[in-house]
Parts: structure tokens; C-alpha cells; sequence
């Protein structure tokens, strides 16, 4: 099993922030810690979402067991990503920062990112997933879907300062590429569902 | 590597005995500086570069004037102003002009002046430095993206300058332009900005006294990647407005476009007046983060220049003329 490796690529990010805290975050670390943090939310959220289509290319079905250890980690870099931000920008103030959710669409678009990962982190565990049954839980579990658009939104509206915004806009390919994979899976899949 | 049989090492292939030693003082330096790290722990985050940072070989400008307009507050290391820019020609990202800019040559420079002055050409930059004597202003920086800097720079106001070249009646506002040449500024073959870059001020804005000719910072010469050799200083004003490694001056009727309204206007005027009640579409304008600070500080109306240049925008709403 691979689950020691995946467990230690996963955490290589923040060991390499707590490695910077000592050695020089650079001259904006406040700005450094957040893009880290995010730009992990974001990969490790396409990580999970790929782990579905490349069972059916590749045939390797254990990649399953991958996927939530995974999705797991993308919600720890989601969590300390907005930790950040409601302690450095808003001081723990929840009304400053309902605030700014509500009125600057980037931050709407994270925020809804981060809170719709929160209940798929909740029922994460085997217990959940037998009181729920499999075809809620799976029913639950494709608002990661909507998480995805949402953060790639995010990251899209935040940087477009800098034109053109080549790195958001490579995101937003590769979820439409991971989402269309499973819509024609969806509508391919009709006819041969005897086998 | 390439390992030498003994046979082939001379005695010139050995470390010469000086530059052992310095390899020791500096390993001796590193050691001090990493345990003076370790003890601070997570005072990284105040992270003050010593002064003896600066580049070595940069031209050292001295008899510096001292400025009743300077600000007391603590100003930002050498290491903070000169590797966290702007600087589009250089690429996007803050790191990006200090590790590109070197290809920037601001020797020899010249600057056209032209439009509706008395005294238009071209004036080299040597004699530019001379037209004034140097003084020191440490100003506030609020950059449009919410982030603040206190910088000694040096130069000497803009009017100084900009009556040596006699504008007549017609004109009502100076046009800037930054250099384009895409051999000595790899970003400008992206298309980030429509080049070159291009900034203005109303006359008296450009006139008024806390409105600098930049020339450098923590005396020395202003550094490539904070637009060497000649650029302006409007403090009251978000950064992007304080054109970088001037070529062009020009004085005109009608107010001139700048680059970052041509790009968004519904996000970036032509006035660009810091100010905290009027946000940017994407994000607030009410606080920032002071480079080395932990937590976001209030912004000032006019980046706390409001006594000295308040009177300039009487009657005008600023919700529109942002």
C-alpha cells in the first residue's frame, strides 16, 4: 500500500511553509502563506476529481482508496488557507468578514468553496457513509463538484489584475476537462449498461 | 564535477588564502545570522534585511537634504523595496524585476520633453540630477492592491524640473512614458499593459510639493527594478501612478490616458487618489498590509497626505473621479 507516500507528498507543502517560517517566507510572508495554502486547496481538489476518470482509463481500481485521504488534505490546506485570511484580514471578526463574503465576488466564491467542503469532510468516515447509504453519500459528495468551479472562480477573479491570467484559466480547463469526462461518461455509458 | 588527477592540480587550482578567510567570515556571518533567526522565531514575519544589503556597486548619493515632509514611521529594508515590485516590463510577478531588471541600461539616458512648454528637447540625465539639490522624502507607498511600504527615497519635487522647461497657459496636465524597448524589458512581449507604459497629472498636481523627482533610494541610485534612473513620486496616490525609468515628457491641454485606465477602467482612473471610502470592484481600499506587519492597518484618506494636498480636489466627487 501506498498510503505512507501519499500521506508524505500530501503534507511536503506545509512542511516546506514551516521550513520557509525559519529560513525567509520573503518579504510578504503573510502573502506567501496564503498562496501556498491555496494554490494546494486547488490542486489537490483536482488530484481527488482526476482519481475517478483515471480508474476508467487506466483500469487500477485501488486508486479508490486514495481518493479520500486525499480530498481529506485538500480540505487541511482549505481550512488553513482560510484560517489565514479570518485571522490576518479580519481579526476573527465574523461580521467583517460576512461582510466582505458578501460583498466582493472573489471572497463569495472561495468562501462557498471552503463551506461546501465542509460537510463532505464531516462524512468522510466509514460510519457516515453506511448511516447515510452509498447513494446518498455519493449524491452528497458530488457538491465537490460545485467546490471546484467555485475556487477556480476564485483564483480566476482575485489575480486578474495580472494579464493574461494564464495560471487560473489552465485550472479552469482542467475541471472542465475533469467534470466533461464524467458527463460523457454519463450519456455513453446508457447503452452498454447490460454488461 | 570534474575531478583532476593530482598530477594535474597546480598550485593556482588551490583557494587563494584571502578568499579562504573571507569563506570563513562569511560561514562565521551565516551562523550569526541563522542563530540571530532561530531566536527570533516567528519575528520573521517583522523581517528587517540589514543595511548593508544594498548593492555594492550602485553610485552612492550623499549631502542628501533632510525633508519636513518626510514621515518618522519605520521604513521598509532595502531587501522589501527592492525585490517585492511592480513592474510590468520586467514580468508579473513581485520577485520578477529584481531578478530581470539588470538588463535594464540607465546609462546613457535622455528624456524628450515636448507639448506646450517653451523649452522643448532632450535632456541627458546628468544634468537632470544637477537641476536640484538631492534631498531624502521617506514616504508611504500604497500600492492599489492593498499593500504599503515607507520608502527614503531621494530626488527633489517635480516642479523644480518641470520649470525649466517653461509650460505655457495651455498646458493643463504632463504626460509620462516609460521606456519601450523589448531588448533591454523581456515583459513587454506579453500584452499585459498596452506599451508603453503611460501615466499623467494635472499640472498642479505634478507642481505641488510632495510631487517627486525620483532618482534613488537609500543612497544610492535608483535601482533597475524600481525604475532607474529618473521616475516620478505622487504619494497621495496609489503607486501605479508613479511611473517608472521616464523617457518621455509631455505637457498637453487634455487629460492624457493612462495605461491602467486604458486596460480597466471601471477599476482604475486617472486620479487614483488613495482613498479608503471609495473600494477597488474586487477588493477594499478601507485597510492594507504594511510590508512586515502581521495584521492590515487602516488606510488614510490620501495615504495621510490629505493637510497638504486635500485643497487640490475641492468640489469634485471623488466617487467619480476615482
Amino acid at each position: 500500500m501506498f498510503k505512507p507516500i501519499v500521506w508524505l507528498l500530501c503534507l511536503a507543502p506545509l512542511a516546506w511553509l514551516v521550513y520557509s517560517l525559519y529560513r525567509d517566507l520573503g518579504v510578504n510572508p503573510v502573502e506567501t502563506v496564503t498562496n501556498t495554502t491555496g494554490i494546494w486547496t486547488l490542486r489537490l481538489i483536482m488530484i481527488t476529481l482526476a482519481i475517478t476518470p483515471l480508474r476508467w482509463i487506466t483500469g487500477i481500481n485501488q486508486l479508490i482508496n486514495y481518493r479520500r485521504l486525499i480530498g481529506l488534505f485538500a480540505f487541511f490546506y482549505g481550512s488553513l488557507h482560510f484560517l489565514t485570511y479570518f485571522y490576518l484580514d479580519h481579526q476573527f471578526d465574523f461580521a467583517a468578514m460576512f461582510e466582505d463574503v458578501r460583498l466582493r465576488p472573489y471572497i463569495t466564491a472561495g468562501f462557498t468553496a471552503f463551506v461546501l467542503m465542509i460537510p463532505l469532510a464531516l462524512t468522510s468516515t466509514t460510519g457516515w457513509i453506511r448511516r447515510l447509504g452509498g447513494r446518498n453519500w455519493n449524491l452528497l459528495h458530488k457538491l465537490i463538484y460545485i467546490t471546484a468551479c467555485a475556487a477556480v472562480l476564485h483564483y480566476y477573479w482575485k489575480v486578474s489584475i495580472k494579464l493574461p491570467p494564464t495560471n487560473p484559466r489552465n485550472y479552469g480547463i482542467l475541471v472542465a476537462i475533469l467534470l466533461g469526462f464524467r458527463i460523457w461518461r454519463h450519456f455513453a455509458r446508457k447503452p452498454a449498461s447490460k454488461v | 564535477m570534474l575531478i583532476k588527477k593530482a598530477a594535474d592540480l597546480r598550485e593556482s587550482d588551490v583557494t587563494p588564502k584571502e578568499l579562504f578567510l573571507k569563506r570563513r567570515e562569511f560561514i562565521a556571518a551565516a551562523g550569526v545570522t541563522a542563530a540571530a533567526v532561530a531566536t527570533t522565531g516567528l519575528g520573521v514575519f517583522g523581517v528587517t534585511a540589514p543595511v548593508e544589503a544594498q548593492n555594492p556597486k550602485a553610485q552612492k548619493l550623499t549631502d542628501l537634504k533632510k525633508s519636513p515632509f518626510s514621515t518618522d514611521e519605520k521604513m521598509n529594508s532595502y531587501r522589501d523595496i527592492t525585490t517585492y515590485n511592480n513592474y510590468y516590463e520586467f514580468g508579473l510577478d513581485k520577485a520578477d524585476p529584481s531578478k530581470y531588471a539588470h538588463t535594464l541600461r540607465p546609462k546613457p539616458w535622455s528624456v524628450v520633453v515636448e507639448g506646450q512648454c517653451g523649452k522643448p528637447g532632450t535632456y541627458n540625465i546628468e544634468d537632470i540630477m544637477k537641476y536640484a539639490p538631492l534631498e531624502e522624502r521617506i514616504y508611504r507607498l500604497r500600492c492599489v492592491e492593498a499593500w504599503s511600504m515607507v520608502i527614503p527615497w531621494i530626488g527633489y519635487p517635480m516642479s523644480e524640473l518641470l520649470k525649466r522647461f517653461e509650460p505655457t497657459s495651455r498646458a493643463k496636465f504632463v504626460e509620462f512614458k516609460t521606456l519601450l524597448d523589448p531588448k533591454q524589458m523581456p515583459g513587454l512581449s506579453e500584452p499585459a499593459l498596452n506599451w508603453p507604459y503611460t501615466e499623467g497629472l494635472r499640472l498642479d498636481e505634478a507642481m505641488h510639493p510632495l510631487t517627486l523627482v525620483g532618482l534613488g533610494v537609500y543612497g544610492e541610485v535608483m535601482p533597475n527594478q524600481n525604475g532607474a534612473p529618473i521616475r516620478l513620486i505622487v504619494p497621495w496616490k496609489y503607486g501605479f501612478k508613479s511611473i517608472k525609468s521616464i523617457v518621455r515628457i509631455r505637457f498637453v491641454e487634455n487629460e492624457p490616458l493612462n495605461s491602467w485606465k486604458q486596460q480597466q477602467s471601471q477599476e482604475y482612473g486617472f486620479y487614483a487618489n488613495v482613498n479608503p471610502t471609495v473600494d477597488h470592484p474586487r477588493w477594499s481600499q478601507g485597510s492594507e498590509r504594511r510590508l512586515g506587519e502581521f495584521f492590515r492597518r487602516k488606510t488614510l484618506m490620501f495615504n495621510g497626505y490629505g493637510d497638504q494636498v486635500a485643497s487640490l480636489y475641492n468640489g469634485m466627487d471623488l466617487r467619480k473621479f476615482y
